[in-house]
């Protein structure tokens, strides 16, 4: 299959409006499990207006959130595939910035130092593009939109081999801790282990950003997930940091070998509006899903 | 749990009566103020023809369209997306916010810190929470965008919003010293050791 770029344009433009309005449905059972296990008289009603304005953006089909983020694009390439890298990269910025000028959406791109706003959601490296390969007659291309929120709330720690996994669990602990209601929570806390530092941080991206009800491949990973979500849901931070049972959605894990001296922990975190769009493009043409 | 309608905009004894847990709809004036907007006031010496005084502020950079002005959008704008921003970075805009401008309360999400607090109960205003990440819903008590200054800064232009009904906000922080947010991040950092423990890791 050959992909025409004007095409790949056209859905990347889409994708970032899409994104930006629909919650994956995931996103909204994760809600409704969350509302039915909060005790606290105060997050019952913070969970209540969410699950409001999940339907007022529908029906109005407005943005779930003013900050339409950093927009990120995850494209995976199947074996079958034929596509020029250089122009699959050029035709998913134009589509970037036409969403933004067409919608139009308010650019929350600026230059680093001289804090200039193009009003194009582009910049110099943004928006990230990551491309992966994969078997199969068939481009896939994923728009995360990445609110502030959530963002600013980043970290890593070069843990040593002698802290061992505590060290791990207790620097997830401190990170939601810290975050507090910062980060829009309940959050998805996405957690890294492992690699190199960029690779780590890279890592704890992808676990933020994955469906609820998915695990960890690794199964130390997919156990350390169950028990964090646990410990973090027990703190009492709560929707917005307001009180309550229901900090996060779940903490999410992905993992990478490391170097014999090293034990790195990564941790990002997902807003309440966990925003994410894709697209299957097929011989058999065009499929949006989330 | 009082539950006050303000038309905006209010005397000191007015902020001064809000207690944490209160609720709060406000009518008529908000103003819109955010990061850039508050380094060139209070950093870069630049000054607002707006005036804030007893006034309500929200922390926000809307998705806007560019219209025509006309009586339905009197600054040429059109509000597309209003919501509200992390209120810890402006943590130290608050001070001047209240001393030098005047204004009475501060609307945003995820709390401010005991700079502000402290000048909640000096100057008499308060901190209103309103639901993150719920900006289609906030939008829909947004009738207007009256009048925008510094706008060279767009989108983080000085926004001034003519609002029906925006609310009910809760009162999370008062000018009586208290904080809901100190009030569960305390019981939060209470919980950790016990939290850990059940983790397996014993406290350093």
């Amino acid at each position: 299959m050959k992909v025409d770029p004007k095409q790949v344009e056209e859905v990347a433009r889409e994708l970032y409006v899409r994104a930006l309005k629909i919650l994956p449905p995931d996103i909204k059972q994760g809600f409704s499990r969350l509302a039915a296990g909060e005790t606290d008289a105060t997050a019952k009603k913070v969970l209540g207006t969410m699950i409001a304005n999940i339907k007022v953006a529908e029906d109005t089909e407005n943005l779930l959130c003013q900050d339409t983020g950093i927009p990120i694009y995850n494209v995976t390439i199947g074996s079958g595939v034929q596509v020029d890298g250089v122009e699959l990269q050029a035709a998913i910025r134009r589509g970037c910035e036409r969403a933004t000028r067409e919608h139009p959406l308010r650019s929350s791109v600026v230059h680093p130092i001289t804090r200039r706003n193009e009003h194009t959601s582009c910049g110099p490296g943004v928006p990230p593009i990551h491309i992966d390969f994969a078997g199969g007659e068939r481009l896939l291309i994923e728009m995360v939109p990445k609110g502030s929120g959530s963002e600013n709330n980043s970290w890593l720690k070069m843990a040593i081999p002698a802290e061992g996994v505590n060290a791990i669990k207790a620097f997830v602990v401190d990170c939601v801790l810290d975050a507090g209601g910062k980060t829009c929570p309940p959050t998805i806390v996405g957690v890294g282990i492992g690699g190199t530092s960029d690779l780590c941080v890279a890592l704890a991206k992808r676990a933020a950003t994955r469906p609820l009800g998915t695990s960890c491949p690794d199964p130390e990973g997919a156990a350390l997930e169950k028990s964090l979500t646990e410990a973090v849901n027990t703190l009492g931070v709560g929707p917005q940091g307001l009180g309550g049972d229901s900090t996060s959605f779940a903490v999410h894990v992905e993992i990478a070998a490391t170097h014999i001296t090293m034990n790195p922990v990564a941790v990002n975190m997902q807003c309440h509006s966990a925003r994410r769009a894709s697209a299957s493009i097929t011989p058999a043409g065009v499929e949006y899903g989330f | 749990m009082t539950h006050h309608d303000f038309t905006m905009p209010i005397t000191e004894a007015q902020a001064r009566s809000l207690r944490v847990n209160d609720t709060v709809t406000l009518e008529g004036t908000l103003f819109g103020i955010r990061d850039a907007n508050q380094i060139a006031l209070f950093d870069k010496g630049r000054k607002t023809r707006f005036d804030m005084r007893g006034h309500a502020a929200i922390h926000t950079a809307p998705n806007v369209r560019k219209v025509a002005p006309s009586p339905r959008h009197p600054a040429g704008y059109e509000p597309i997306c209003v919501g509200t921003t992390t209120s810890a970075r402006m943590e130290r805009f608050t001070r001047p916010m209240l001393k030098e401008l005047g204004a009475r309360l501060i609307i945003g999400k995820g709390g401010l810190g005991k700079g502000s607090l402290d000048a909640f109960a000096e100057s008499g205003g308060a901190y209103l929470a309103i639901i993150g990440g719920t900006a289609a819903l906030e939008t829909t008590w947004v009738e207007a965008i009256e009048d925008v200054d510094l706008d060279d800064l767009n989108p983080e232009s000085l926004w001034k919003f003519r609002v029906r009904g925006f609310g009910p906000l809760l009162v999370a922080m008062d000018s009586h010293g208290a904080s809901l947010y100190d009030d569960v991040d305390r019981a939060a950092r209470a919980r950790r050791d016990e939290t850990l423990a059940k983790l397996g890791v014993k406290p350093a």
